[in-house]
């Protein structure tokens, strides 16, 4: 079978039991998106197919022979960022990163689906959507963190998505007394 | 395992070290808010956790859980398993398999052996095949045979069989003076129960092992937090020489204590692997993660204060009842803080066992303060209400000059100062002390506050760092960086040091063949880890200062140039083949002379919503003093960490085990509820200025576990002060809330 992933085409023999994700991680090399519960629990598998976030731990490989794949390896690598890899990396959006690659590809597409108008439950308006930090952490909550870095990834999103009104959160070094 | 020759730079503390290299190095990195230097390997997907190893050869493992809670297995059906296409064999070796995982830092082997079957979920036996799907096919319908035996499942029903624990980190029972007959004569007491729910640290990383041998020595790509101490545990549960077991453990995702000694699934990727003479990768299932590796007891904490009528306290009473698995000595140090938070010339301070047929207790995130604090910090609230003094008014006043029962200063102590920073940040002044005052439509809104406080520990632990002819240079330890930092903050001070950039520091870590150290717990890391660092990069200064014939106080590094005695040189010219040195870390006197601890304050405000009974944390503040930080964003995220943790003991965690037959009811991530991104507040973290010249060489303390430590306490506070209900049994759901709120 064949899979157009992050632009490439790629070949392989499969179970027909073999989730996308682990068509990715254990068949392809393509160990970016992890697995955290293998039951669509965790958000940690996320993949955009067809520029939607999905759970690929509860998507079997087959079913995705002629789809457009993207995972957190096609949206930018080190010295070529996407720019909310970038917005994490300067906010602290993470700790372990272990569940990192799904928050990120979680939040492309969570944007997508904003710019599209779509609400949340949320969302104050129906027909006009508002991404505050509300609307991001709704949004959002398919994707546990332990490490609990939620704070820096909702500045994080908030920054790439042009929201970012705050004052910075981090005291200087010079304030902690460096 | 330690010793490394005349190029060590071994430092014991048994005297305070009051001038540090970090105050007066001129490269400016120490304490920055840097990136962590892994970060863009994270972000993109490029960062290898222990499942990710391209190994050639591979066979899948999945791992079988016993499906009763106490009893034997008598036979395994392997030759079922072996008709399930692509099956390789079952490994049933029920001799050298462990029982449970192992506590972190111990030397041996965890109890072994699983025919005998003491909890629910034990695993007995691991599933080999060429695909992974057929593997957790075979592994999920695996006909294994048992004997049923009657086991104790009921923590309520076995309360009064409570035995003395072993000693651990501290005594399980301590008294000093007459703590009952002070109590019964004091002018004002309380005496309350809190109960906390056990939990699971919940990594979002599920355990894992791929395990090959070369010849009789094995490699063990792991998820573990302390590869020298687990390297140790794996050859001993083996029965091979240590010499024979590398551990490489570079990235880990999470581990909160879950990942501090080995779990199950190592030793049988290990037997396995050996019998099959292929690499094997077993990976937890997140169930079998809820099952069978360590979480934190459930709590039940009797305390009782009794004070004179301006508040001080005359006798504090703590005393808890926790449990475990037969034959295992850990127990919740559940009254750990409480030795030094608070004064009381008589005090008992007891922790008492009962034995269940449930899954290991161990470690999870501050095994102690995190759960005892809850006891004792929404007690402390209790009193000053009863009393009508405000609780912070109450802490101040019992905010002891000297350890309460040794007679010992403290290293250095800022709980008062965290208090008042945190209330005139936070907005204390606005509290009404009436609980259900303030109302916002359905929400009645109050505020709480709780003391923070974390032991600090030194572990004995090294580093190498070798300067290369190219002006780079390379730090290698088997310390871990679970999440924490450990990467960035030791880059930073090798960096600062040797004034060299920190792009030009190439980090090695998580690997055994490096110098050992103690790993990622306990909040320990950064300080030892950190110090050993520091102590090699001493050492290599002054090679440098000797390289240019100059005095290593006269000299300068910065920005890779070595300046003294009126010259400038390149510190890459002076390296000339190459220095290397390696630091050493080992705790000393310091730690018996001084008290050491970290500090802070913790401040919620909620919402209660009087219609449903759901609780959200709407602000949340934390001020910590933890000795040096090291690296200000890190330090941030791990306070973030811990504050949320502690919002997660206050809510909605809690592990609830079948009473029938030990099963865990909610074994999975749908049903055992850690924070969301929606749960969390965008909170607030603010550190003090402080170094702690006792506890090391840098001056930090933890800070991992600190920012846990009093957090489900201050939400607890929130929520009586918000709508008047005491809920005593954590987590604080809906349903506990609903007979108490006004009626609609």
């Amino acid at each position: 079978m064949k899979w157009t992933i992050n632009g490439r085409s790629y070949e392989a023999e499969v179970d027909v039991r073999t989730t996308l994700l682990d068509l990715a991680r254990e068949h392809l090399g393509l160990t970016g998106s992890k697995k955290g519960c293998d039951h669509g629990q965790c958000g940690a598998c996320t993949m955009l197919v067809g520029g939607r976030r999905i759970n690929a731990c509860l998507s079997l490989a087959v079913m995705h022979q002629d789809d457009e794949i993207v995972t957190i390896e096609g949206l930018g690598q080190p010295g070529n960022l996407h720019p909310l890899q970038d917005a994490f990396v300067r906010h602290d959006g993470y700790q372990c990163g272990y569940c990192t690659p799904g928050q990120i590809c979680s939040a492309v597409g969570m944007l997508d689906e904003v710019k599209k108008g779509w609400p949340s439950h949320v969302s104050a308006d129906l027909t006009e959507v508002a991404l505050d930090d509300a609307e991001i952490g709704e949004r959002m909550s398919g994707n546990l963190c332990r490490c609990a870095a939620y704070p820096n990834i909702v500045d994080a999103i908030r920054e790439v998505a042009g929201v970012d009104d705050r004052e910075p959160v981090l005291e200087t070094a010079r304030e902690i007394g460096a | 395992m330690f010793g490394f020759g005349d190029k060590t730079n071994s430092l014991t503390m048994n005297e305070p070290v009051p001038e540090s290299l970090l105050d007066t190095g001129a490269q400016g990195v120490i304490s920055r808010p840097l990136d962590r230097v892994d970060g863009p390997l994270k972000v993109s997907g490029t960062a290898t956790y222990a499942a990710e190893y391209a190994v050639p050869g591979l066979v899948h493992g999945v791992l079988v859980g016993a499906k009763i809670g106490h009893g034997k297995v008598l036979a395994i059906d392997v030759e079922a398993a072996k008709r399930v296409p692509g099956v390789i064999d079952v490994v049933v070796d029920f001799d050298t398999f462990i029982r449970n995982a192992q506590q972190g830092g111990e030397e041996g082997a965890p109890t072994q052996g699983v025919k005998q079957v003491d909890y629910f979920g034990q695993i007995v036996a691991i599933v080999l095949a060429d695909t992974y799907e057929a593997a957790r096919e075979a592994a999920l319908s695996l006909p294994v045979e048992y004997e049923y035996k009657a086991g104790t499942y009921d923590f309520e029903a076995h309360k009064d069989e409570a035995e003395t624990p072993p000693r651990g980190l501290i005594p399980p029972h301590y008294s000093q003076g007459d703590p009952d007959t002070t109590y019964d004569a004091a002018p004002v007491k309380l005496d309350v129960t809190y109960v906390t729910p056990s939990q699971n640290s919940a990594a979002m990383e599920p355990h894992a092992s791929i395990a090959m041998w070369e010849d009789d020595a094995l490699t063990l790509y792991g998820a573990y937090q302390m590869p020298t101490s687990d390297a140790s545990q794996l050859a001993k549960s083996l029965g091979v020489s240590v010499s024979k077991v590398r551990i490489i453990s570079r990235y880990i995702g999470g581990g909160f204590g879950s990942k501090l000694g080995i779990a199950p699934e190592s030793v049988a990727a290990a037997v396995a692997a050996k019998q099959l003479g292929r690499p094997v990768k077993a990976v937890m299932m997140r169930q079998q993660v809820f099952e069978a590796t360590p979480r934190r007891s459930n709590t039940e904490q009797r305390i009782r204060l009794g004070c004179d009528a301006d508040g001080r306290i005359v006798s504090f009473v703590h005393d808890s009842l926790v449990a475990n698995l037969p034959g295992e000595s850990f127990f919740e140090p559940v009254g750990i803080g409480s030795h030094s938070l608070y004064c009381g010339e008589n005090r008992r301070i007891n922790h008492d066992m009962v034995r269940l047929n449930l899954g290991l207790t161990g470690s999870m995130r501050a095994p102690g303060e995190a759960v005892g604090m809850v006891g004792v910090e929404c007690a402390i609230d209790e009193l000053a209400e009863q009393m009508g003094m405000d609780p912070i008014e109450l802490r101040r006043i019992n905010d002891p000059l000297k350890d309460p029962e040794k007679d010992v200063p403290f290293s250095s102590r800022m709980l008062t100062r965290a208090l008042d920073e945190g209330a005139r940040r936070f907005g204390w002044n606005q509290r009404n002390a009436t609980p259900g005052s303030r109302r916002e439509g359905e929400w009645l809104v109050g505020i709480g506050v709780a003391a923070a406080t974390r032991n600090n520990q030194l572990q004995k632990s090294s580093a190498k760092i070798e300067l290369k002819p190219d002006g780079t240079a390379v730090v290698s330890s088997a310390m871990t960086d679970i999440g924490t930092g450990s990467y960035t903050i030791m880059a930073q001070i090798a960096a600062e040091v040797l004034g060299l950039p920190v792009e030009r520091i190439v980090m090695k870590l998580g690997d055994t063949n490096d110098p050992p150290a103690a790993g990622s717990g306990g909040s320990w890391g950064a300080a030892s880890a950190g110090s050993a660092v520091y102590l090699a990069a001493e050492a290599l200064r002054e090679q440098l200062a000797k390289a240019m014939e100059v005095d290593p106080g006269d000299l300068t590094l910065k920005d890779g140039e070595a300046i003294g005695g009126n010259r400038r040189r390149s510190i890459a010219e002076l390296v000339g083949d190459g220095m290397e040195a390696t630091g050493e870390i080992v705790p000393g006197k310091q730690e018996k002379q001084f008290t050491q601890a970290s500090y802070g304050a913790h401040f919620a405000e909620v919402g209660v919503n009087v219609v449903t009974g759901e609780v959200r944390v709407r602000r949340m503040l934390g001020v910590f003093a933890a000795g040096r930080v090291l690296n200000a964003k890190t330090a941030r995220s791990q306070c973030l960490g811990g504050m949320t943790f502690g919002i997660g003991c206050a809510l909605t965690e809690d592990l609830i085990h079948d009473p029938r037959n030990g099963k865990l009811v909610n074994r999975d991530l749908a049903e055992y509820h850690v924070p969301v991104n929606a749960d969390v507040p965008q909170l607030e973290v603010h550190f003090l200025d402080e170094r702690d010249i006792h506890a090391n060489p840098i001056h930090a303390k933890g800070i991992g576990e600190l920012g846990i430590s009093g957090a489900a306490p201050a939400v607890v506070n929130a929520i009586y002060n918000a709508c008047g209900v005491r809920v005593r049994n954590l987590p604080v759901t809906c349903d506990k809330l609903l007979a108490g709120l006004p009626a609609l």
